[in-house]
C-alpha cells in the first residue's frame, strides 16, 4: 500500500466557525539585512510574505524607498510596516522642504522610531533603516520591535536572521568593496532562506552610495550555493 | 486713525498699525547686537539699569535655547520670555523627533511663524520684542533676526533697539568675514559703548555671549576675563573718541 504521506486538509467551513480561507495576518517572516561598505550600503532581503502557511506573495519587495537615498527593510506585520513607511515617506518629504536638502539617514531612523515607540502596543514591526547622506556618508540603523535606534555597521533582522548570526559575525569586514559587500549579503540571505521556513523566494538587494541607487535581483533558482558541502 | 485698533485691520495704504506700534516698543529698549563671523556668532546687549536696587546679573537679556543656539532680545521682556520658551520647545521637539540639532533656518522659521501667528487675530496682540538668534549648526554659524511682524532674515550683522541706526553704521564698517569670535566680542562691546546715550540713560550693564569654535560650538556667556578685557577696550576707544573731539 503506497503511503501518500500527510494529506493536505482543507477547511470546508466547519462547525467550529473557521472560514475557509487563511485568517492569519500577512506577516513578513523574513530575512533582512543591511551592510556598510566603503562608500555606501548594501541592503538585502528575501521575498516571502506569508499568511500562516499560505504564501501570499512569493516575490515581495521588502526594501522600501522613503527618500532618494534612504531605504527601509521591513519585517513583522506587512500592514504595519507598510503604514509606517508610508508615513515616513510623507514626513521625510515635508522635512526636506524645510531643510532645503535631503534629510540624513539618522533623521529618518529617529522619525520612524518616534512613530513605532509611541504606538508600540499596536504594532509589530522590526525595521532596518539604511542609506547614504552627504554629511555622514553611509549609515545603517536597526529599529527593533519595541523601538530604539541602534547605529551599526551591519545589521540583520527578521525570523531568518537567527540562523545567520554566526555567519555574518564571522565574515563581516570593515571597508569592503561594493562587490564584496553584495556577495556577503546574498550569501547570508541565501543561508537564512535555506533554514527558515518563513523566508524564501528570491533575494533582492539595493546598493546606495553617492553615485545613486542600484537594485539587483537573484532569482530563486540562482541562489548562491554555499555550504551544504558545495 | 480707526485703522489701528486691531491687528486684523489694514490701513488704506496697506499697513498694519498694531504691528508697527509693536515695533515701537522694541525701539524704546536697550540696543541688542548680533555679529556672525568666521568661526561663530557673538550676541551683545546694552542692559539699561532702572534701579540701583537690582542685583547685578539679573534681568537676563541673553538666553540659551539649545546647546548650539542662543538668543538676545530687545523690547518688552515679558513678551520676549514667551518667544524664548517657544524657541526652547521647538528646539527640544526637533531633537526628539529628528534626533539631531535643530538647523538655524528651521528654528528661525518656527519662531517667525509663531510670532506672525500673533498678528492674525483681533483677540491677541503682537509680541513687542525683536529677537536675534545665533545658531551654530552643521552648516556653520548663522544669525537670524525675527521681528514683531514675523519677518525673519539671515544676517551677517544686525542691531535692534534704541541705538540700532548708529550701531548698524558701525557694523557696516567691520570686516566680519575675516574676524574671529574673540575679536568680535571686543567689537560688539565697543559698538554698544559708543551708541549708549550717556545723557538720557545713565547706567547700563553689558551682557555678551557667543557660540563659536572656541566655545566648542556651545552657546554660553562670554568668559569673565574676556568680558572685562572687552569692556576695558571699549571704554578706552570711547575715551579716544572723546579726546579726538
Amino acid at each position: 500500500m503506497l503511503s501518500v504521506g500527510n494529506p493536505v486538509s482543507y477547511n470546508h467551513g466547519s462547525s467550529t466557525g473557521n472560514p475557509p480561507y487563511p485568517t492569519d495576518d500577512p506577516a513578513l517572516g523574513t530575512t533582512i539585512m543591511a551592510v556598510v561598505y566603503d562608500g555606501g550600503v548594501v541592503m538585502g532581503a528575501d521575498s516571502r510574505t506569508s499568511a500562516g502557511s499560505y504564501i501570499a506573495n512569493r516575490a515581495a519587495d521588502k526594501i522600501t524607498l522613503v527618500h532618494d537615498s534612504i531605504f527601509v527593510c521591513r519585517s513583522g506585520s506587512a500592514a504595519d510596516t507598510q503604514a509606517l513607511t508610508d508615513y515616513l515617506k510623507l514626513y521625510l518629504g515635508m522635512h526636506s522642504l524645510d531643510l532645503e536638502e535631503a534629510p540624513s539617514v539618522q533623521t529618518a531612523a529617529h522619525l520612524i522610531n518616534q512613530l513605532l515607540y509611541s504606538n508600540k502596543n499596536h504594532l509589530m514591526a522590526g525595521m532596518i533603516v539604511a542609506g547614504w547622506d552627504k554629511r555622514n556618508g553611509p549609515s545603517v540603523f536597526n529599529i527593533p520591535l519595541g523601538g530604539g535606534v541602534i547605529p551599526e555597521l551591519y545589521s540583520i533582522g527578521g525570523s531568518g536572521s537567527s540562523y545567520i548570526y554566526g555567519y555574518v559575525d564571522a565574515n563581516f569586514k570593515k571597508n569592503m568593496t561594493k562587490e564584496e559587500a553584495q556577495t556577503f549579503v546574498k550569501n547570508a540571505v541565501s543561508l537564512a532562506i535555506a533554514r527558515d521556513g518563513s523566508s524564501g523566494g528570491l533575494i533582492r538587494t539595493v546598493t546606495i552610495s553617492a553615485d545613486g541607487v542600484e537594485r539587483e535581483l537573484v532569482l530563486g533558482d540562482k541562489l548562491p550555493k554555499i555550504g551544504f558541502g558545495q | 486713525t480707526g485703522y489701528d485698533l486691531f491687528a486684523t485691520t489694514f490701513s488704506p495704504d496697506g499697513r498694519v498699525f498694531q504691528v508697527e506700534y509693536a515695533t515701537k516698543a522694541v525701539e524704546n529698549s536697550g540696543t541688542a547686537i548680533g555679529l556672525r563671523v568666521k568661526d561663530g556668532v557673538v550676541l551683545g546687549v546694552e542692559k539699561l539699569i532702572l534701579s540701583k536696587m537690582l542685583v547685578e546679573g539679573s534681568n537676563r537679556r541673553i538666553h540659551t535655547i539649545d546647546k548650539h543656539a542662543g538668543l538676545v532680545f530687545a523690547g518688552l521682556s515679558a513678551d520676549a520670555r514667551q518667544l524664548v520658551n517657544r524657541s526652547r520647545d521647538e528646539a527640544s521637539n526637533y531633537r526628539t523627533t529628528y534626533g539631531s540639532d535643530v538647523p538655524a533656518q528651521v528654528l528661525a522659521n518656527r519662531v517667525a511663524s509663531f510670532t506672525h501667528a500673533h498678528t492674525l487675530y483681533w483677540s491677541l496682540r503682537p509680541f513687542g520684542a525683536s529677537v536675534l538668534m545665533g545658531v551654530y549648526d552643521a552648516d556653520g554659524p548663522q544669525l537670524y533676526c525675527v521681528e514683531p511682524s514675523g519677518s525673519c532674515y539671515n544676517y551677517f550683522g544686525c542691531a535692534v533697539g534704541k541705538g540700532k541706526q548708529a550701531a548698524k553704521v558701525e557694523i557696516e564698517k567691520l570686516d566680519l568675514a575675516n574676524m574671529t569670535a574673540r575679536q568680535a566680542v571686543v567689537e560688539v562691546a565697543k559698538i554698544i559703548y559708543s551708541v549708549h546715550d550717556e545723557v538720557k540713560d545713565k547706567a547700563f550693564e553689558l551682557e555678551l555671549s557667543w557660540v563659536c569654535d572656541e566655545s566648542n560650538r556651545r552657546h554660553q556667556l562670554v568668559p569673565k576675563d574676556l568680558l572685562q578685557e572687552a569692556e576695558k577696550q571699549a571704554k578706552e576707544a570711547l575715551q579716544e573718541d572723546m579726546d579726538d573731539e
